[in-house]
């Protein structure tokens, strides 16, 4: 009986751990997302919430389904490696709905010079012009067509 | 006590379960399998143009606050008398291209940087709270909704790819467009580069060109001394190159 008594302080003691165990895996259920532990250290639900965030570039693909006879052009020229949306923007919104969102045509004048005006650190083999030299101020699609933008022999092409 | 008896009624449950455990488990994305891909980017600094058109695709897919970058390119001007103190400029971030420049003898050439979706990335080993976060299939993201900004991960990339959003006031990189590839589509980056000097790379597909071209070039990742895995590979990468 006294044994019991002299050792009550340790039940005190034990009662006040477990309850504060109850408390600490009952706030831990709590406040730990489900599914934290998913896949690693981490929100598993992230990967959802992370993939579903919305496009501004349709893909070329999206372009191709629709605008096939420009791609025919394009695969035939010095362009055919470079993505519609490269020149054109992003155009998701008007993969979505072609008909209410229009894309605006690109700039020549700005857009060609991007790429192709002359920078020291440009490779080599890459074309390059100083604009100011070489068209005298006339927009490039003077004589370049975009999607196939070599000369025809003869000069400007149709 | 487990008897013989229970122990063969137990087994074809627990196959069942292991079966269950190997197919990963159903995905928003449909059709997507987290566990069949392994991402990296190939970056080819031999057809890089520095037009930037890569870093203004990054901001308008991702909306990248102006001022910060996900993905940015470096001018580097290397005379050969001074290999280890290059001139390195990025007016803007190479957003809106680059000046002429003026030529300083040596070698000149455009440099792409971005996060390198480390296998063994730094960011995440720090990160106290768990929201940088590596996933299944090779990519290091952050949970926006978990991240508390406390810079941890920004001190700790040795590559200086991430920043504070100034607004969210959380971590923000590169996420390799997440919700890009996951659809089967390429980033936005490799998207608008002119001249496949970025591709994206699956790893773990063995139909994916990067196979054959990481078999026959001389590929380098950037401070391949730290070990952190880096996944996104160099070709034609000057020594130079920080």
């Amino acid at each position: 009986m006294n044994r019991i008594k002299d050792a009550e302080h340790l039940f005190r003691l034990a009662a006040a751990f477990a309850v504060g165990l109850a408390l600490f895996l009952l706030l831990r259920a709590y406040f730990v997302p489900k599914s934290f532990g998913q896949y690693g250290h981490y929100r598993g639900d992230a990967l959802a919430e992370l993939s579903s965030k919305p496009m501004s570039y349709a893909g070329h693909q999206s372009c191709e389904d629709c605008h096939g006879d420009v791609l025919q052009v394009k695969k035939a020229g010095k362009h055919a490696g470079v993505n519609c949306e490269a020149c054109h923007g992003a155009l998701a919104k008007h993969a979505e709905d072609p008909a209410s969102v229009v894309p605006q045509l690109p700039d020549t004048a700005v857009l060609c010079a991007r790429c192709h005006e002359e920078n020291i650190a440009k490779p080599k083999a890459f074309p390059q012009v100083v604009s100011a030299q070489h068209s005298g101020g006339a927009v490039c699609k003077t004589c370049h067509q975009p999607h196939s933008p070599l000369l025809q022999p003869g000069g400007k092409q149709s | 006590m487990i008897t013989r008896r229970k122990l063969l009624m137990l087994l074809p449950a627990a196959a069942f379960a292991w079966e269950y455990v190997l197919a990963g488990t159903p995905e928003l994305a449909p059709g997507y399998n987290r566990n069949e891909h392994w991402w990296g980017m190939l970056l080819d600094i031999s057809k890089c143009i520095g037009c930037g058109n890569c870093v203004r695709a990054c901001a308008t897919e991702n909306n990248v606050p102006e001022g910060y970058f996900r993905t940015w390119v470096e001018r580097y001007q290397v005379a050969d008398w001074h290999q280890e103190t290059p001139q390195v400029d990025s007016p803007n971030g190479g957003k809106n291209g680059f000046p002429p420049g003026t030529a300083v003898g040596g070698k000149n050439f455009f440099v792409p940087k971005m996060c390198n979706h480390c296998v063994d990335s730094p960011c995440t080993q720090v990160c106290p709270v768990g929201a940088t976060l590596h996933t299944p299939d090779g990519v290091v993201l952050v949970d926006e909704k978990y991240c508390l900004g406390c810079r941890y991960c920004i001190q700790a990339c040795p590559y200086g790819c991430r920043f504070l959003n100034p607004t969210k006031r959380t971590a923000e990189k590169c996420s390799l467009c997440y919700h890009r590839i996951t659809k089967g589509l390429t980033t936005a980056c490799c998207e608008s580069c002119p001249t496949g000097a970025r591709q994206l790379a699956d790893l773990k597909n063995p139909s994916d060109p990067i196979h054959e071209f990481l078999r026959t070039h001389s590929v380098q990742v950037l401070k391949p001394h730290l070990a952190t895995g880096a996944k996104a590979f160099y070709y034609d990468l000057d020594g130079s190159v920080r």
